[in-house]
């Protein structure tokens, strides 16, 4: 259980009102880069034990815990250690790790480097989605600054420790999010997810062994270091410790980013945030992007952490809280993430390449109207033909997005047959009243 | 007539010496190739091949696989309206239908002038600043089709269009430049964080004290 009150506990992003947060000057000033230097000191195995029982669980989606991903690193490969960033945040709804890379990018290079001595690796890549020109230049420019400050480069504070960081932007593929596709891709190549095992620890960038983390997730490493297991296990739950970025996006009076204790609740947050805009009440939610199944008002006062969703059916995901009220069609927005899977299977996997596009077909008709009375069915099929039956987690995002709406909505998926669903909730009532005039 | 000379070689070379295999360094430098053509050019594509040492198909098995690699030259200024379901639903449809409108072209099409292309994007990961329209890989956040409307008329009309929190917007091939690996001198505009980032930072700070011992 919660051993805090679930108030507002802004750690990685307590600086983000600095004008020059993004600098290392502004970094400095504010405690940055000290953990690095105290972790240069101690022995590799030590810090990897420190994430391990400080309970850091991964913040790109599917919570594995960090330092048990460290510690699958073979201590005595020949072949060089690698750590990648998950960078390419791209989960519909998600959007934490690009105002921290653009807000103060020294921490994610701070993370970079003791997460990279952790596990032995000399060069680490920063995998960054290639539409967001400004974060680029801002991670650029903070690994730039870090070399000429001999934070990153050959003998790190006279050492012994060398590390080369490079930043490397990708070209428009969610796929790429997934971290075997990332992989491919970092490599030259298409970015299609692997068959595992090999699980990337042992044969991952090159083959070599490898770590490849979300951008929170080490981040999150430097305030560990400087303050310690208990202070980290002082926030959240027994199996859900720590601080973490949940974003409030859609029909909500202050959407935003809203760092709290893991636990919090969506009524906690949404009160947080002025509520649901005015004049209107919760229809649905996301808690983690749009491949975690979606809740309901009735979820409301459901910790919102790896255990609390799981226990409701849905994962904790991203934390990617997309807000939706009475005004939205659910068979709208189903069809519009299927839109998206399906532009964004990478092809590999029949049940997903197909799949996908049988979905839309039917979607389609039913958003117009003119479904037939099979379609509901056909639809659950599908996805019970698709989820588990592909390489990665893509097919089973777009299964859960499905029949998670149909089991909270069926009825508007049945109403599909006769009437189309921009007479049943018109669009222009969900829009901002702003772009409605 | 391609635009890409011994330089463009020496520049793509520089991009494959920062990864232990240069195959690593292909995504750069199709990102390379545009910013000189202003899309992926079978000159383009055959120069990679040829630094890589791997065939033309396979450049173009992975330039035909990434949204960001055009097949034909982009405009001036390449806007994204985000469609995915967030923004779509918050207006997203909208701003899309009335700047297509506007501008006469639809998805992946270009101006008349060159000034503008348009591309529905998906998501963008500025949810909580919905809905977002992209410029060159700019962020333009809480737009509205009148808003998008006077960027592109402004664009066009070939005045400075700042992001409403990053820079100046650059032209399209200037922008692939910073994305393929070489830095403009522009990492400082714009604010650290826009107004939603902070939400819950003010918040916090007006409500309980910032935790003792943060980062």
């Amino acid at each position: 259980m919660s051993t805090t009150s679930p108030h507002l506990l802004p750690v990685l992003s307590a600086h983000w009102d600095d004008p020059d947060a993004y600098t290392l000057a502004g970094y400095e000033r504010t405690g940055g880069y000290q953990a690095v230097r105290s972790a240069l000191t101690r022995e590799p195995a030590d810090l990897i034990d420190l994430v391990k029982d400080a309970g850091l669980r991964g913040r790109g989606g599917a919570g594995f815990p960090t330092g048990m991903k460290w510690s699958f690193i073979p201590k005595d490969s020949p072949k060089p250690t690698y750590l990648v960033v998950n960078a390419d945040e791209s989960e519909p709804g998600t959007c934490k790790d690009i105002p921290l890379m653009m807000a103060t990018p020294h921490t994610l290079v701070e993370g970079v480097i003791i997460s990279s001595y952790a596990i032995g690796a000399r060069q680490a890549f920063i995998y960054v989605r290639g539409e967001v020109l400004h974060v680029i230049r801002r991670l650029r420019a903070a690994v730039d600054e870090a070399y000429a400050a001999g934070y990153l480069g050959r003998d790190i504070f006279g050492t012994g420790y060398d590390l080369d960081v490079v930043v490397h932007a990708g070209a428009g593929a969610y796929i790429c999010g997934e971290e075997t596709a990332l992989l491919d891709s970092l490599e030259g190549r298409r970015g299609q997810p692997r068959l595992r095992p090999p699980f990337p620890a042992v044969a991952g960038l090159y083959s070599s062994p490898t770590v490849i983390n979300n951008v929170e997730s080490i981040a999150s490493v430097p305030a560990i270091v400087r303050n310690g297991r208990d202070w980290f296990r002082s926030m959240g739950s027994e199996k859900s410790p720590g601080f973490t970025l949940y974003s409030l996006s859609g029909h909500v009076t202050r959407p935003g980013q809203y760092e709290a204790a893991l636990g919090i609740t969506l009524r906690e947050l949404l009160d947080l945030a002025g509520g649901v805009r005015d004049g209107h009440e919760l229809k649905f939610w996301t808690p983690g992007g749009s491949s975690t199944p979606i809740l309901t008002a009735e979820h409301l006062d459901v910790p919102l952490d790896y255990e609390g969703m799981a226990g409701v059916g849905s994962m904790l995901g991203t934390k990617a809280l997309q807000i939706f009220d009475e005004t939205t069609s659910v068979v709208r927005t189903t069809l519009r993430w299927v839109e998206f899977y399906k532009h964004e299977s990478c092809g590999k996997c029949t049940p997903c390449r197909e799949g996908n596009w049988w979905l839309v077909q039917i979607l389609r008709r039913m958003e117009a109207g003119t479904a037939s009375e099979h379609d509901v069915d056909t639809l659950l099929d599908l996805c019970d033909n698709i989820a588990g039956r592909s390489f990665c987690a893509l097919a089973d995002g777009t299964s859960a997005c499905v029949t998670s709406a149909i089991k909270y909505f069926r009825h508007e998926f049945e109403a599909g047959t006769h009437t189309p669903a921009w007479e049943m909730f018109p669009y222009e009532r969900s829009a901002l009243e702003a772009v409605a005039v | 007539m391609s635009e890409l000379t011994e330089t463009t070689r020496e520049e793509m070379r520089a991009l494959m010496a920062r990864y232990p295999d240069p195959r690593s360094a292909l995504l750069p430098m199709l990102h390379l190739v545009q910013s000189y053509e202003g899309y992926v050019t079978p000159a383009g594509i055959e120069m990679c091949a040829e630094e890589i040492g791997i065939t033309a198909a396979e450049v173009t098995a992975v330039a035909t696989f990434y949204t960001m690699y055009k097949r034909h030259p982009m405009g001036t200024y390449h806007v994204g309206v985000c469609t995915n379901t967030l923004c779509a639903v918050m207006g997203g449809d909208a701003i899309w239908s009335r700047v297509s409108d506007h501008l006469g072209i639809g998805h992946d099409e270009v101006s008349e002038d060159g000034a503008i292309s348009l591309e529905r994007v998906e998501c963008n990961a500025a949810c909580d600043y919905a809905p977002v329209v992209m410029v060159n890989w700019e962020f333009m956040d809480n737009q509205t089709p009148q808003s998008t409307v006077e960027m592109v008329d402004s664009l066009r009309a070939g005045e400075d269009v700042h992001s409403t929190r990053g820079a100046r917007v650059c032209t399209f091939k200037e922008a692939q430049r910073v994305i393929a690996g070489f830095n403009d001198s522009h990492a400082d505009e714009g604010p650290a964080a826009g107004g939603p980032s902070l939400r819950g930072l003010a918040i916090a700070r007006g409500r309980d004290s910032v935790e003792e011992g943060s980062a």
